[in-house]
């Protein structure tokens, strides 16, 4: 047992961190929020970089976890997760050249943009037109993520196998870009904390403010712990637990960050509401708290877990 | 990142549960938690057994007395020895998890040689003199004088929250020496033997109504140069060797300990009803997300300590203030599943929930876990 990053996967993290650092600067993120269609040459250089097809090149969801968590902290837009999903099964997913959008059965990203979409709820997976889809658009509290409610779909679509394993891995992969954005809004604060003088002093040094941070960081590491072990281990019942801490993490995170900057996070112009709206966003997908609780509960006596 | 054993590790696995098997069943009955003498001699009848078995200071260090196994075979120790229903360490505690390894690191050849063969065999017992009616969050506060007199430490002051004080052969002691000095400059570490004149003990009963704990009064209490561990006045750095110890590995079979305990709520709760209440259920869900990853934040910490001196760092404090919190959360639930059984102080989780609230008291306080976090961890500037 060694449960801690390899060199390899440590070179992994840096290496994502740094592109994203380079291709999404904060200039380009908030570019997002005047046009929020996926930016197809971006998507391209993601597709370049592996983040769609890394596991057709023999990484493993331990990989991917770590490269969604660096996507989270960087609050990268766009159907990251289904388009990585349909891999191998969409002609182009891989490459980034095709833009495949999500759809739980409830809501679809992204749907004006997209090429396809990958359809994953109970029934199974399908892979869609999105024209196939008969949707009403919302006014999404997310600005980069366009969101259309689902009333209707006019074809059945194409069907993928392992629709059970693919369900399970959206909820991975989702719960590491919460770990990745709880991580950042930590980092912010933190950041703050040290720099904001009330009284005369760095208001980090408050107690008040101090317990809030350590709050925040326990949080991080329960929730990078639980999506790592779900990770290596595929276990369903982990990857439920990682779900649930994560979206916890990144909720409640960006909520102590935005009570730490004050006045200064309830404006438009601080990034920590990107990061608690793509957090209440992410929260709601795949698999949401309570349906998680309940199967949770039922595991301790039955096994299995959806 | 891989969370599977090797076939040593599995094998070491199979030994210990194989032996486990045979000598549990050899054990004499548990005593009455009242009967210390009965309670200190059954807790070292197992330490007895462990160490002839060789699995006595079992991660300690071979030149320490002991066996240099891993870290992760002293986690799978840990958790064997608590899924087979062993006893816990008990009247021990202190000696194998604070005065020991605190020996082992800073103690002299000779002191090594006196003091951790018996601990090792469980024939000494030890408790600790820290905690002072004025010095408890704020440990470096402390007090207790020692004055020199020749080769002899005279003490006189007065220690609090000493576990296991009635029935303890030594006492690791925090005296202040220098009371000039910055505070953390001034304080020594000493091991004061229990059987010296000037010793008063009163057990402190705990909300239980248990004593688990006790003040101990010391007069003009006469302790040798030669039980001084590390230099005089270099006892703040010699202590916190010991105190990061205990948010290491301490809880690890406790975590699985309450993952039991959360399926016997959740079958209780089948059985009676509650589970039909859709906010209880859930409350059992969420802690079975919770015990599983603080199971793997323990397995965690542990692969990051290797290589290391074994000595765990501030990220035992992350694990401590989740953990006890998880842990009162846990028998609340017990509580809401009984109902009005609950209310009956001899049913089993009615005892552990009150237990439960020192947990975020006892070993630092989870407020000062958290200033901990923030400062060491984070960053942040200390406060004024």
């Amino acid at each position: 047992m060694r449960f801690q990053l390899t060199d390899e996967q440590r070179a992994l993290r840096r290496g994502v961190r740094d592109l994203l650092s380079g291709r999404f600067d904060r200039d380009r993120m908030r570019a997002c929020l005047r046009d929020a269609a996926v930016d197809r040459r971006l998507w391209r250089e993601l597709g370049a970089a592996g983040v769609f097809g890394l596991r057709l090149d023999g990484m493993g969801l331990a990989e991917a976890a770590l490269v969604f968590e660096e996507a989270g902290r960087a609050l990268l837009p766009g159907p990251l997760v289904a388009t990585h999903l349909a891999a191998g099964a969409v002609d182009g997913a891989a490459e980034g050249e095709t833009v495949v959008a999500g759809c739980d059965g409830t809501l679809v990203d992204h749907q004006a943009d997209a090429d396809a979409v990958l359809w994953l709820d109970e029934g199974g997976a399908r892979v869609l037109d999105p024209a196939q889809l008969v949707t009403v658009a919302l006014r999404s509290v997310d600005p980069m993520t366009p969101l259309n409610r689902v009333t209707a779909r006019t074809a059945e679509g194409r069907a993928v196998p392992d629709a059970a394993r693919l369900r399970q891995e959206a909820v991975l992969l989702t719960a590491a870009q919460q770990c990745g954005s709880a991580g950042r809004t930590l980092e912010s604060a933190v950041e703050y904390a040290g720099l904001r003088r009330q009284f005369g002093r760095a208001i980090g040094t408050f107690q008040a403010v101090k317990h809030l941070c350590a709050d925040m960081l326990v949080r991080v590491e329960m929730a990078r712990t639980a999506v790592y072990a779900a990770a290596v281990t595929g276990d369903p019942v982990e990857t439920a637990a990682a779900k649930l801490l994560a979206d916890e993490a990144a909720v409640r995170n960006s909520r102590d960050c935005l009570q730490i900057f004050g006045g200064m996070g309830f404006t438009w112009e601080a990034d920590v509401h990107l990061h608690m709206k793509r957090a209440w966003l992410l929260s709601t997908r795949f698999a949401r708290e309570g349906e998680i609780q309940d199967a949770l509960a039922r595991s301790l006596s039955a096994p299995g877990i959806w | 990142m891989d969370l599977t054993y090797t076939e040593e590790e599995e094998a070491f696995r199979a030994r210990l549960r194989a032996w486990l098997a045979a000598v549990l069943p050899t054990l004499p009955p548990k005593p009455g938690p009242e009967d210390w003498p009965g309670r200190r001699a059954y807790d070292s009848t197992w330490q007895r057994m462990l160490h002839d078995a060789g699995y006595a200071g079992l991660h300690w260090p071979e030149d320490a007395g002991g066996r240099g196994a891993t870290p992760t075979q002293h986690l799978i120790f840990l958790e064997e020895t608590e899924r087979a229903g062993a006893p816990y360490v008990g009247a021990h505690f202190v000696g194998l998890l604070h005065a020991g390894p605190t020996i082992a690191a800073e103690g002299t050849p000779a002191q090594r040689r006196r003091w951790l063969p018996p601990i090792l065999r469980g024939d000494d017992v030890w408790c600790q003199g820290f905690s002072e009616p004025e010095a408890g969050s704020d440990l470096a506060a402390l007090r207790t004088r020692a004055v020199l007199d020749g080769d002899t430490y005279v003490v006189t002051g007065s220690k609090t929250w000493t576990s296991h004080a009635e029935v303890a052969d030594w006492c690791e002691l925090l005296v202040r020496t220098d009371p000039r000095a910055p505070r953390h400059r001034g304080i020594t570490w000493l091991a004061m033997p229990m059987s010296a004149d000037g010793i008063k003990v009163r057990p402190l009963r705990t909300l239980a109504g248990s004593r688990e704990f006790a003040e101990v009064f010391l007069d003009e209490v006469r302790v040798p140069v030669a039980n001084r561990v590390g230099e005089e006045n270099d006892g703040w750095r010699v202590t916190m060797v010991t105190l990061s110890f205990e948010r290491g590995t301490a809880f690890a079979g406790e975590v699985i300990a309450c993952q039991r305990t959360l399926r016997e709520i959740a079958a209780m709760a089948r059985r009676n009803g509650s589970w039909d209440e859709q906010a209880l259920r859930r409350r059992i869900g969420r802690l079975a997300a919770e015990f599983s990853v603080l199971w793997r934040l323990i397995q965690w910490n542990v692969s990051a300590a290797r290589g290391r001196t074994g000595v765990p760092g501030a990220g035992g404090s992350v694990f401590k203030l989740r953990y006890s919190q998880a842990r009162q959360e846990l028998y609340d639930t017990a509580a809401a599943v009984l109902g009005a059984d609950a209310l009956d102080a001899a049913q089993e989780w009615t005892a552990d929930r009150l237990s439960s609230l020192s947990y975020t008291i006892a070993a630092g306080t989870s407020q000062i876990q958290k200033n901990i976090v923030a400062e060491r961890i984070l960053g942040l500037p200390k406060g004024p």
